[in-house]
């Protein structure tokens, strides 16, 4: 009875709606990954376009930057683009790059990470030393899943006292830089340096394939790759979900296959100066696997959904009932996992390690190198193949600079560039980006 | 017992059953000296919009939280389904079927529509997750709602307008099973289009045969889409009604003084 006139508008919001709604569908366009809403090949490439144009960059800048430096230093150097330096470009590039993909796990969190390189350090002085034939003389795989396990350990105790505690990880993180370095001064003594005589772990980083096994492996790989991508596409379009076209599948495909016939081509062309030196290094295959497990650990696992949900919005991951303690640690405990498999590499490319073991300079550098990748540092956005790429950046830099025979000094500072001209073009681009990330 | 007399005859259409989902009696709770809430009740049926009005403090936000099982009451009764029950964490409420919207949404903007749909409770097939599965839940639900300004439930939410996110927050409720979902002001931060969008939401909802406590300060929209209005003053329950039996001048009275003179030859209680 007491209904009188209401002074509620009529909910008659239909025609603004609709231009609402189709100005809000052109801007959904640009948010979406592209395979997901173009039918054909060329409607995808055009999508892509729209794309970086608004702001989605993805990797484009640091592979931009990597053909920059490429043709850079070719001009200046024709030995730079010779079989044999981009071979040994991969084997440098190994440690930074390793270490990068793990220093993600923190970065993805919004955290930091800053006592990697020393623990990376701490793996490789201790798989060296317990495979000396004059001390513990372990097999040298024992050797190695102890100073693994060593450095999970230690990521494990700080992440602990991270988020039980709720110390930041930065001065955590901090301490454990002085602290682990401490611990490696002291294990190196007197002598200053642990050489390695075992042949299986110096092979990591200077061993080969043969060109047939290289051959075989690659197809392997690809092939898996190929099966998968397949049948995860093939499943889309049976659940009447929005799929690529199975043009573009065989495309990504094609691409990926091409990509490692170039590498395997590459490396088995004979780099050797007195005798042939032909096959993919082993390392090559240690980073790509490290890369496919944290790509798919990140990707296609609960734990990898709950590291990106913490870095968004830690609040909405724990009232959605993530137990964010025991992520977090988890994540610094494969942080510095991680970082025990770029000590057991560099370790085993120097056949030693010793005092002059640079762990501020590599930790800096695997930061720089997920940043130059594309991964953000308030967390959130970021994937394991950045580190990799720029990992392969800053080594890039670093040989070539190395060939045209400037200085360590040069060499920094032109590094220094590289990382704030990576960080501007993202800031940049991301500002023509729809909406605030 | 401080009670509206008309809140003895539930406004429920004939079709319903006389129990109501939730049941509160005699709701208290308070913080120190403060009462925050003095012996509450409140009704809340299946397939209608409860609007819960009240000025600043009067004790919204805690009687939800009290529902939603953040606060504990000190004393009364809380029935659901015609049980007695205690829901002492937010897990309990879940457990119940009692979801809550909260006004900040807790989505996470690096996050597409599907992953925070399913965010704590993903599903996965052989240890990895399952996506093709997840979307496609998530696709029906959204349908279902007749949420269709998303142009792809792949898009990050940090790409989505406000009423769009309010949209997912709510299809995520839906998609977990609520029999009750519980909305903090949920036009709040909207504009015209995006507050109508959401309201016919919320009014698919209960048509679904969802309960709805929707919190609001906004006269417009508790007319527009509640079934019942229930009006709180200074942490008691002034006024439980159908919201044809009232209008917006009865509302206010109630909500700024906790009682109104006007209109409906009801006798509203006597502040003590």
């Amino acid at each position: 009875m007491a209904k009188v006139d209401e002074p509620t508008p009529s909910p008659e919001p239909a025609p603004e709606a609709e231009e609402l709604s189709s100005e809000a569908a052109s801007r959904a366009t640009l948010a979406v990954s592209p395979e997901l809403v173009a039918g054909s090949v060329p409607e995808y490439l055009r999508v892509s376009l729209a794309r970086i144009r608004a702001g989605e960059t993805g990797v484009l800048p640091v592979i931009a930057g990597m053909l920059l430096v490429s043709i850079l230093f070719r001009s200046q150097n024709s030995q730079f683009l010779t079989a044999r330096n981009l071979v040994d470009l991969l084997v440098q590039a190994a440690v930074v790059s390793v270490l990068a993909m793990g220093e993600i796990y923190a970065l993805l969190l919004g955290e930091i990470d800053l006592s990697i390189g020393f623990v990376s350090g701490i793996g490789g002085v201790l798989m060296a030393e317990l495979v000396k034939p004059s001390g513990l003389d372990w097999p040298w795989w024992a050797a190695i899943a102890l100073a693994l396990l060593v450095c999970a350990v230690i990521g494990a105790l700080q992440g602990t006292i991270i988020t039980r505690l709720g110390v930041p990880s930065f001065v955590v993180t901090l301490a454990g830089f002085l602290f682990w370095q401490g611990v490696l001064l002291k294990i190196l003594g007197n002598g200053g340096s642990v050489l390695i005589n075992v042949s299986v772990i110096n092979d990591i980083a200077s061993g080969n394939l043969t060109p047939i096994a290289s051959w075989v492996v690659m197809l392997v790989i690809v092939g898996v790759f190929a099966i998968m991508t397949w049948r995860r596409d093939a499943r889309r379009r049976t659940a009447g979900l929005v799929a690529p076209p199975q043009s573009f599948t065989a495309l990504k495909i094609g691409t990926a296959l091409a990509g490692a016939v170039a590498i395997v081509l590459l490396c088995n062309t004979n780099r050797g100066i007195r005798a042939p030196i032909r096959g993919v290094p082993w390392v090559v295959i240690l980073v790509f696997g490290v890369l496919a497990i944290w790509t798919f650990v990140l990707g296609r696992t609960r734990f990898g959904r709950y590291i990106y949900a913490i870095g968004g919005n830690a609040e909405a991951a724990r009232r959605a009932g993530v137990n964010l303690p025991r992520i977090r640690t988890i994540a610094f405990t494969l942080c510095s996992f991680t970082a025990g498999i770029a000590g057991v590499i560099y370790a085993s490319r120097l056949r030693s390690v010793s005092t002059a073991f640079e762990g501020g300079t590599l930790v800096l550098y695997a930061v720089a190198a997920a940043v130059i990748g594309g991964t953000s540092l308030f967390g959130g956005r970021g994937k394991a193949l950045h580190g990799l790429l720029g990992g392969l950046v800053i080594a890039g830099i670093a040989n070539g600079m190395g060939l045209l025979a400037f200085s360590a000094a040069s060499q920094y500072m032109v590094t220094a560039l590289v990382l704030l001209v990576a960080v501007t073009i993202d800031a940049v681009a991301r500002r023509g980006r729809v909406a605030r990330t | 017992m401080i009670t509206d007399v008309e809140s003895g005859t539930p406004p429920a259409p004939p079709t319903r059953s006389a129990e109501p989902l939730l049941r509160l009696r005699g709701i208290n709770k308070s913080f120190g000296a403060v009462q925050a809430l003095v012996g509450v009740d409140l009704d809340v049926p299946s397939g209608q919009v409860t609007a819960l009005a009240g000025d600043n403090g009067a004790g919204k936000s805690v009687l939800i939280k009290c529902i939603a099982g953040i606060h504990a009451p000190e004393s009364g009764q809380i029935s659901w389904e015609g049980k007695p029950v205690h829901i002492r964490s937010p897990r309990d409420a879940a457990g119940l079927g009692i979801e809550t919207v909260y006004q900040d949404l807790a989505l996470c903007d690096n996050l597409d529509i599907v992953q925070n749909m399913f965010l704590g409770r993903e599903r996965s097939r052989r240890s990895t997750l399952d996506e093709e599965d997840m979307e496609s839940s998530a696709r029906d639900t959204l349908a279902q709602l007749k949420v269709t300004t998303v142009r792809s439930i792949r898009q990050p939410v940090a790409s989505l307008s406000g009423g769009q996110r309010q949209s997912v927050a709510i299809a995520k409720a839906v998609l977990w099973d609520a029999k009750l979902v519980i909305m903090d002001e949920p036009t709040a931060a909207l504009g015209v289009t995006q507050t109508a969008n959401v309201l016919e939401l919320v009014r698919r909802l209960a048509d679904r045969g969802h309960a709805v406590i929707m919190v609001s300060h906004n006269m417009n929209d508790v007319f527009q889409v509640a079934d019942q209005i229930a009006v709180l003053y200074l942490g008691k329950m002034v006024s439980v009604r159908p919201t044809a039996d009232v209008d917006r001048q009865i509302v206010v009275d109630f909500m700024t003084s906790g009682v109104s003179t006007r209109g409906t030859g009801s006798q509203p209680p006597a502040r003590s």
